[in-house]
């Protein structure tokens, strides 16, 4: 996994509550059994005025030029709720986000995010408000700087805020760790586990049929 | 110690303490579908590892597989079959138990895995599907993950789990008539919001849930995810017990009076504490039906369409303006103005027997028929169902009152650019979720209970079961 540390970049606002899932990547374009491939598919229903023929839709900020090379994205409440598809994920990595700051998150989406480098950063509604504001007077310009390490985001003349992080989703993101490596390791505890549980749960132990 | 339903189930299948908030849980059993699980059992492969637990690994065909009669590996969701096809190689060479198309048994994954014993009180269970805290409703710690996660479950049996804070909803009062499951969740959502439930496992409990049956607890704990919460739980009761006895899957013999022993204990102690506990009043709260396009946007059946004026706050005003617009409605009127062009009947949410059973009553007390200009579709949740609606002439009363009668799975629960109601269609539903096209693009979904929709398809309109 890709880690992250620090990063900079232009911020793009979409300032709306509850943005699922299927809005970020409809079940529609999700064509192949691949985890890549997905780009054009993010916010389709948003980012096109016909789906079919791909006619941009260039009131949307993905679509708009101030916003090109966009790599943070700013949203409301409950951002990535619905479906627990990954693909949400994988498409707006693959798009090139590599952090999102909203009020919150959907549960599932979040646990995605880190296990794929992207960083879900929650604030509270008036500091979303102010940054999303000040990033579109310029969006060029008016970068974000983002520390991991800190626990920071910093804009310009609005200073720096402070996020909640959680220490383990923490520490896998900067080190980009691979978790079924880590627990491959531990695997002697989940054989004892079994041993002991297999006598309190024995209806849990399948045989194979 | 006196502990809640999550202190019990979570210390039984603590692996190992990996920090302060996270720990290696146990995974007792892995369900997958043919949307995602065929990409998860691909992930592993390519990493070069294998299924550890085949016999705890289960997989059907359910998201994508059309429900029409006589289907085949041919859908209409286009590149459908290559997933069709991909998940059936995939469960062969992982070696694991595939509910493929033409097994009696396949059905909804939510619905199938309680059936069959698979998911049983106190397992902890994962799918890549996020509705997998449905299965709460039989005192089962279910949650949706993500692929990798699944991966992981998949490689090692465990998964790395940050334990969430535990709130416990309490009602109380007495609803009214035909208020069902779907409702008390749908009104639950409304009250605390689609964030409401974020960073909990949240236990239902009182009076209204301890009157409910298996399957309607299953139905409250479906949407739990609708609240952002990790999941839902309710303690199982005797009857819950009861409901898993000659279950395929399901202990037998000397080991079921065990299980059964050890399923009674599961329960919240009394005096166990709480994160956080609030309580919901019922009193005299009538059938839900949201109007908006977020599960929050509920209302009695025979409130007036809020007025984004009074909304709570600037982003909640301008998303009621925006789900107004989308819906076609216009504030401070009532739903009954308003013709629908579709009903569905069905997916992991209610269409169990009891759900079927209810609508088909009601079908056949008023001897209702779908009004013109309205497609109508029951889609029974697995073969089991199906079979059983059968069995007691469901079928009959359906198709009698101008329902399509489908094969099992989760049909148009979601659009995936196969069959929908149409651009623009006006449709009452038994599903979960009234985002922006789900249901289709431009459709336009409200999510009420079974006896609500079974009415409102006969009325041609919006409206509730006449007392």
């Amino acid at each position: 996994m890709r880690p992250f540390t620090e990063h900079m970049g232009i911020a793009i606002p979409l300032l709306r509550d509850n943005i699922d899932t299927d809005t970020i990547i409809p079940s529609r374009e999700m064509k192949a059994v691949s985890k890549t491939g997905l780009t054009d598919g993010l916010f389709a229903p948003w980012r096109y005025t016909d789906a079919t023929t791909r006619s941009l839709n260039t009131e949307f900020a993905l679509n708009q030029d101030i916003y090109a090379g966009g790599t943070i994205l700013i949203s409301g409440r409950n951002f990535g709720c619905g479906s627990s598809r990954e693909h949400a994920v994988w498409a707006l990595a693959e798009f090139g986000f590599r952090a999102i700051i909203a009020q919150s998150f959907g549960a599932i989406f979040k646990n995605n995010a880190v296990r794929n480098g992207i960083l879900p950063i929650e604030l509270r509604s008036p500091e979303v408000e102010a940054l999303a504001d000040w990033v579109s007077l310029r969006p060029t310009e008016h970068r974000l700087t983002i520390s991991l390490i800190d626990q920071t985001v910093t804009a310009g003349p609005l200073g720096t805020s402070r996020f909640e992080m959680d220490p383990d989703a923490k520490k896998m993101l900067i080190n980009g760790l691979d978790e079924i490596g880590l627990t491959e390791q531990i695997l002697s505890d989940i054989e004892d586990f079994e041993a002991r549980d297999s006598l309190a749960r024995p209806w849990i132990y399948l045989k194979d049929r | 110690m006196y502990k809640n339903i999550f202190e019990k189930i979570w210390q039984a299948h603590e692996v190992k303490r990996l920090s302060e908030t996270q720990s290696l849980l146990y995974i007792d059993r892995i369900f997958l579908h043919e949307r995602t699980g065929s990409l998860a059992l691909q992930g592993l492969t390519q990493a070069g590892r294998v299924v550890r637990r085949k016999e705890h690994t289960f997989c059907t065909m359910d998201h994508i597989v059309d429900t029409y009669p006589g289907r085949s590996d041919d859908t209409e969701m286009p590149s459908g079959k290559e997933f069709i096809i991909a998940t059936r190689k995939a469960s062969e060479e992982a070696g694991i138990h595939l509910f493929d198309i033409a097994d009696p048994d396949q059905g909804i994954v939510h619905i199938i895995s309680p059936e069959l014993g698979i998911a049983l009180p106190g397992t902890t269970i994962i799918c890549p599907d996020s509705h997998t805290c449905t299965l709460g409703g039989i005192g089962a710690m279910g949650w949706g993950v993500g692929s990798t996660e699944a991966e992981h479950a998949l490689a090692t049996s465990t998964l790395r789990v940050k334990r969430p804070k535990t709130l416990r909803i309490h009602y109380e009062g007495t609803p009214c008539q035909d208020f069902s499951a779907k409702d008390l969740i749908l009104h639950t959502i409304r009250t605390l919001g689609t964030a409401g439930g974020s960073g909990y496992g949240i236990e239902f409990s009182g009076k209204a849930i301890d009157n409910l049956g298996p399957e309607a607890r299953m139905t409250v704990c479906n949407m739990a995810v609708e609240l952002s919460a990790f999941t839902g739980l309710i303690g199982p009761n005797q009857n819950v017990i009861d409901w898993f006895a000659g279950r395929d899957y399901a202990p037998f013999e000397a080991q079921a009076s065990d299980a059964r022993a050890y399923w009674a204990g599961l329960i919240s102690d009394v005096g166990a504490s709480f994160d956080r506990e609030i309580s919901i009043d019922l009193t005299d709260v009538k059938p839900q039906i949201s109007w908006g396009t977020s599960p929050e946007h509920c209302i009695n059946f025979d409130s007036k369409i809020p007025d984004p004026k009074y909304a709570p706050d600037k982003t909640r005003h301008d998303a009621w303006v925006r789900a107004l617009e989308y819906m076609a409605l216009k504030p401070n009127t009532s739903l009954q103005n308003y013709p629908i062009q579709a009903a569905f009947i069905g997916s992991c949410t209610n269409s169990r027997l009891t759900d079927l059973k209810a609508a088909a009553d009601y079908l056949q007390r008023t001897g209702g028929r779908v009004a013109k200009g309205v497609k109508a579709i029951c889609v029974p949740g697995s073969g089991r169902v199906k079979r059983a609606a059968e069995a007691l002439e469901l079928d009959q009363i359906f198709i009698k009152a101008g329902f399509e009668w489908r094969e099992p799975g989760c049909s148009m629960c979601f659009y995936a650019g196969g069959e929908s109601f149409g651009a623009g269609a006006r449709i009452v539903s038994t599903t979960n979720r009234n985002f922006e096209g789900r249901q289709g693009l431009g459709a336009r979904t409200h999510l009420a209970s079974p006896i609500t929709v079974a009415a409102s398809a006969c009325a041609g309109y919006l409206c509730g079961a006449p007392l």
